[in-house]
């Protein structure tokens, strides 16, 4: 068997393990809920009498912050509570097989929940007429920042049995990456810093990268930010599971 | 005769402290290796060299001919592995969890059913293939980790305590189905019960503090041991009692002496 077909069997399981608990359900209906209510009401998309999905957008680093590392919590935490860690180990799958296949099934479920929210696409279109292209790279934006909390979220999960210690410490994890970007911490930093380390920390952050992905311009290097900070801390989680397997 | 496991010279360190201090084991096909030793002598640690788990500080492992640090899928291939406390998936059912390690075995459509199937008959588990591992009891869960060890036919078998928590007619019918599966293939197994050495194994390996005191026949450990262990006649009363087929009568001390 190769390593594709490895990473699917991977997969399958994980994909299927979030609908054997009430996670997945909790999961997809907060989520849903609140992208409707922040967008409707704080982002109002009414009032602003304009017919696109900005406000949607907006929301969503925040909503990610709290429901991403729920998707990731258990990831690794829970193979090594119970033990099948070391039985995922000594079956003929390589780490790294484990490492892609726990990760797209993450993906796949912060996939379908995004796509769950086309509904509001469709309101806005039956609105007005918005422009279609900005909402889809809105879109990719979002779930290639999901994908980046994803790996981050994996890898700290490799560090702990414990679900919640996992869920905390990417929360925190990913606010942090999301508040370097602050203009304010910036103009803050600014005063002391000279600007190309200003500038080289706000390149840092997601919401930098989000924020211009946002206006609707597919860029390239907004795109190579998010796939290799994704894959940095994908490798980085291989090399944990190694390290914290035993224990 | 083919030397199925061929580990040389194991050591392993947690920090400051060695588990295992230079362990050498050749498994030929045939042979069913029990591996006796007090809590923390270092079997399961021993194990978990022999299957990946844990990289050894030195020392290498073969199995079937494959060294497994260098092609670690495909040495993989060549056992089954029922680790310590029979870990599985609480969240699936039976026959979900081994069709989840027929897939990882390679198999899939009608011949990942064929080998669930088996699997589950040769331990009798056909009642409970559709219950939550985490429903069930102890014994059967360790079933469901044999089943899931020895469904892809491997030439090598690893069993970390394979009939703990089994009840006496359990015990015995996994103890069978071990001695009918080690006829051509290479096992070892750990066990606290020298009994269950007597039973199954062809050779007897005791550790001590991560290195081998005793590696010899059962026959020459029971005459070793005769002195200091007391004879399990009350577990062959319990089997009399609570089974039919009695007739290929348990090899016990009770018998022997
Ligand atoms: N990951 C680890 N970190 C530190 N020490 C460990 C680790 N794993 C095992 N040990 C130690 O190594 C020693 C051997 O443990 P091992 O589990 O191999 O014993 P065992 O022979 O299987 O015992 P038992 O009969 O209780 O199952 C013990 O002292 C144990 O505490
Ligand atoms: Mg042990």
């Amino acid at each position: 068997m190769n390593s594709p077909a490895r990473i699917a069997t991977i997969f399958r399981r994980e994909f299927a393990a979030y609908f054997t608990s009430p996670l997945a359900g909790i999961f997809l209906v907060i989520y849903l809920f609140m992208s409707a209510v922040l967008t409707f009401q704080m982002g109002g998309l009414y009032e602003r009498g304009q017919a696109d999905l900005r406000p949607f957008f907006q929301v969503q680093p925040w909503l990610d912050l709290f429901l991403v590392p729920a998707l990731s919590m258990r990831l690794w935490a829970e193979d090594r509570r119970t033990g099948t860690i070391e039985l995922l180990l000594t079956l003929p799958f390589s780490v790294r097989d484990l490492v892609l296949g726990k990760f797209l099934a993450a993906w796949a479920f912060a996939c379908v929940a995004l796509a769950l929210t086309a509904p509001l696409w469709i309101t806005v279109a039956w609105l007005g007429s918005p422009d279609h292209g900005t909402i889809l790279v809105g879109y990719i934006a979002s779930a290639l920042m999901a994908g980046t909390f994803l790996a981050i979220g994996a890898f700290l999960s490799a560090f702990t049995k414990n679900q919640v210690i996992a869920f905390v410490l990417s929360g925190v994890a990913c606010f942090l990456l999301m508040v370097i970007g602050f203009p304010m911490l910036l103009d803050f930093v600014s005063g002391w810093l000279p600007r190309t380390a200003v500038e080289a920390i706000a390149a840092m952050s997601v919401l930098t990268h989000f924020e211009s992905m946002m206006r609707g311009v597919l860029d390239g290097r907004d795109v190579l930010y998010f796939v290799s900070v994704s894959a940095a801390f994908l490798f980085l989680n291989g090399i944990v599971v190694e390290w914290k397997k035993a224990e | 005769m083919k030397e199925l496991i061929a580990a040389r010279g194991l050591r392993k360190s947690f920090g400051s402290f060695e588990a295992v201090r230079g362990i050498d084991l050749i498994v030929p096909a045939g042979q069913v290796l029990g591996f006796l030793g007090p809590n923390g002598a270092g079997k399961s640690t021993t194990m978990r060299m022999l299957t990946g788990f844990l990289e050894p500080t030195a020392g290498t492992v073969t199995l079937d001919g494959i060294p497994l640090a260098d092609e670690p899928i495909a040495a993989k291939r060549t056992f089954g592995y029922l680790p310590e406390g029979a870990p599985a998936y609480g969240d699936m059912r039976v026959e979900e969890f081994l069709n989840f390690v027929a897939r990882a075995r390679g198999y899939v459509g009608a011949d990942a059913r064929s080998r669930v199937d088996r699997s589950i008959e040769r331990l009798h588990l056909e009642p409970y293939r559709r219950q939550l591992v985490d429903t069930l009891s102890k014994g059967y869960k360790r079933r469901t980790g044999l089943a899931q060890a020895i469904l892809h036919d491997p030439p090598i078998l690893v069993l970390d305590e394979p009939t703990d928590g089994l009840d006496p007619n359990q015990k015995h019918e996994v103890r069978e189905l071990i001695r009918r599966l080690g006829d051509d293939r290479a096992v070892v197994l750990s066990t606290h019960i020298l009994e269950e050495v007597e039973a199954v194994c062809t050779r007897a390996v005791i550790i001590n503090e991560g290195r081998v005191v005793f590696d010899g026949t059962p026959k020459a450990l029971d005459a070793k041991a005769a002195a200091n262990v007391t004879s399990n006649r009350l577990d062959h009363v319990f089997r009399m009692l609570t089974t039919s087929d009695i007739g290929g009568a348990p090899r016990t001390k009770a018998a022997s002496r």
